[in-house]
């Protein structure tokens, strides 16, 4: 009996570490609460739309790789900040979510890791998103030493050096959070932005803008399309079931576009 | 010349390059570009290979090893002190040295290992400039001019207090140059001389008013410079003990206010900045002679200080046997 009590003291104390420390393991499959609700995909609705981009499109900076040889000569062209990539007036590289209105809904938690690659001192991709307790994997594709840091305001902050091709590390993060910026110090160009999620709608705009969000069960949401020069938008949509509704937003070019 | 001296303007040479190292490691945004501390990427500092400094490791992983370089320095200096200067609170001068250089390391591993919270880092920026008085100090106690008798000239009272209260006002404004720096503030008035067009900002944040406490210091500062080398100039001319510091200062600082309007109008350039912090180290160290030079015609008549007779030295210009 005792011996049972100890366990269990360690298991949980092992737990209570794992979380606060933001542990390198998969998520545990965990139970659903009380009273939550399973999306009926049968029944399942659909929001897809595009971003768009008003005005004329800010240069990108360029970016100076000479402390670097290596990044020099993986970008033999010169290279630029990735801040507006905009192709057929849509704006890329927008994180589009489900801020409100999903109720009591319960998700399960994916066990499979997200990738944020390394390669070309370059992060691969430039912002994507994840579930709260799913692995983010962070592999260095480079034949040099980047860090990878991550400064969120919800979750642990993490330093992580990589010194060595190939090499790859997990994180998981415990808290919804939209967005935490990546750092890599040592080439101060390089930034990503995760969107971390307590459920699965959420999306990155691409070709064009474009974004689609399936399964979504019948309701009236607050979605936001973020971007991380531009800030936020929001609207309101309202879905029927097996509705497929598509809706656009639109950010102006800024007044003065800094870098 | 004594060789103890020769070697107290190295360390304060060395510790001069080091604020300018650390200097270009915030400028660049480099301070976490090595994850470890003591170590780098795993490695032992002193064997990691130099391919490896890339990017931003060339400054923080230049920086440390820069640092210790000057902490082994400082050790040597400390032992070389106690081994061969009579004079007890000089020794003690050397003791808070190594002291403060040691601080610094655990300071500056602190902060990387924390993310670089503000607080600690104004900490070991403030302490960097101490650091660099203590050397600077040294190198003046042990010069051979220091230990003359003071000169007939009465003590003038007046120039002990405004160089010493200049010196205070330009460390502190120092302080809140590095708040603003590890707070990033230093583009939050992006326009200069005016704040966004206006004497004062318009609007009011806390990083616009660190930025502002800073433009006003620099102000108060130039004006007690100005006061201070005035003050030597009108009453101690033909004294170059005085007058070279204080003329020094006035240039020291003029140029100071030039790069501080350079820092802003080139958007923080990393070269530029750098040269401001090591050019305030260097406004401070200048105010600091001043202010130790003129406290010396007080403190050596009236110091008191006694020594075990075993140091004396006959004819060393020594104010009495037994006594500094």
């Amino acid at each position: 009996m005792r011996m049972n009590y100890l366990r269990s003291a360690a298991a949980a104390g092992a737990l209570v570490l794992a979380t606060a420390c933001g542990g390198s393991h998969d998520a545990a499959p965990s139970s659903p609460p009380a009273g939550a609700l399973r999306v009926d995909e049968s029944k399942a609705a659909t929001l897809a739309g595009r971003v768009t981009f008003e005005g004329t499109v800010p240069e990108n900076a360029p970016v100076k790789m000479g402390g670097d040889p290596y990044c020099v000569t993986q970008n033999p062209n010169g290279a630029h900040l990735e801040r507006f990539d905009v192709t057929d007036g849509g704006l890329n590289n927008v994180f589009v979510y489900v801020k409100d209105g999903l109720g009591n809904y319960y998700f399960d938690t994916p066990t499979e890791p997200v990738k944020l690659d390394q390669q070309g001192c370059r992060y691969h991709p430039h912002v994507l998103g994840i579930r709260v307790g799913q692995p983010l994997e962070i592999v260095n594709s480079d034949e040099t030493m980047h860090n990878v840091h991550a400064m969120p305001a919800a979750n642990r902050e993490f330093n992580l050096g990589q010194a060595i091709q190939h090499q790859a590390d997990k994180r998981t993060f415990t808290k919804r959070e939209v967005m935490i910026p990546f750092k890599c110090d040592v080439h101060g160009w390089m930034q990503a932005f995760i969107g971390v999620m307590d459920n699965p709608y959420f999306a990155v705009t691409h070709d064009g803008g474009k974004f689609e969000i399936k399964n979504l069960p019948a309701g009236t949401y607050t979605i936001e399309a973020w971007h991380e020069k531009l800030g936020t938008e929001t609207q309101t949509v309202t879905l029927a079931d097996k509705q497929s509704a598509n809706v656009t937003f639109t950010f102006k070019a800024p007044a003065a576009a800094g870098n | 010349m004594t060789w103890l001296h020769r070697y107290t303007k190295l360390v304060a040479a060395c510790t001069l390059l080091l604020i300018a190292a650390g200097g270009m490691v915030t400028s660049t945004g480099s301070g976490l570009s090595v994850p470890d501390w003591p170590t780098t990427y795993g490695w032992s500092m002193f064997s990691f290979p130099m391919s490896k400094w890339v990017g931003g490791i060339f400054y923080e992983h230049g920086h440390r090893l820069i640092a210790s370089t000057v902490g082994f320095l400082t050790v040597i200096l400390a032992i070389w002190t106690w081994r061969v200067e009579p004079r007890r609170w000089v020794r003690g001068v050397a003791y808070a040295a190594l002291g403060a250089v040691i601080l610094q390391g655990l300071l500056g591993g602190i902060t990387v290992l924390l993310f670089l919270p503000a607080p600690i880092s104004v900490a070991h920026a403030g302490l960097a400039q101490l650091f660099f008085c203590l050397t600077i100090s040294l190198a003046i106690f042990t010069s051979p001019r220091w230990r003359e008798q003071p000169t007939a000239a009465a003590a003038d009272a007046t120039l002990r207090n405004i160089a010493a209260a200049t010196t205070a006002l330009i460390y502190v404004q120092i302080l809140v140059g590095a708040t603003m720096r590890h707070t990033g503030a230093g583009l939050a008035i992006p326009t200069f001389p005016l704040a966004f067009g206006h004497l004062l900002p318009p609007v009011w944040t806390a990083p616009i008013a660190i930025h502002f406490a800073h433009r006003a210091g620099a102000v108060l500062v130039t004006g007690a410079i100005l006061a201070t080398a005035g003050h030597v100039l009108h009453h101690h001319r033909g004294q170059r003990e005085l007058t070279r510091p204080a003329a020094l200062l006035v240039g020291l600082v003029l140029l100071q206010a030039t790069l501080g309007a350079f820092v802003v109008l080139s958007g923080l350039q990393p070269l530029v900045n750098t040269l401001h912090v090591v050019n305030g180290a260097l406004v401070l160290a200048t105010s600091l002679v001043l202010t130790l030079r003129s406290w010396k015609r007080f403190g050596v008549q009236n110091s008191g200080f006694r020594v075990p007779k075993r140091f004396t030295v006959q004819g060393s210009g020594f104010a009495g046997e037994g006594q500094l």
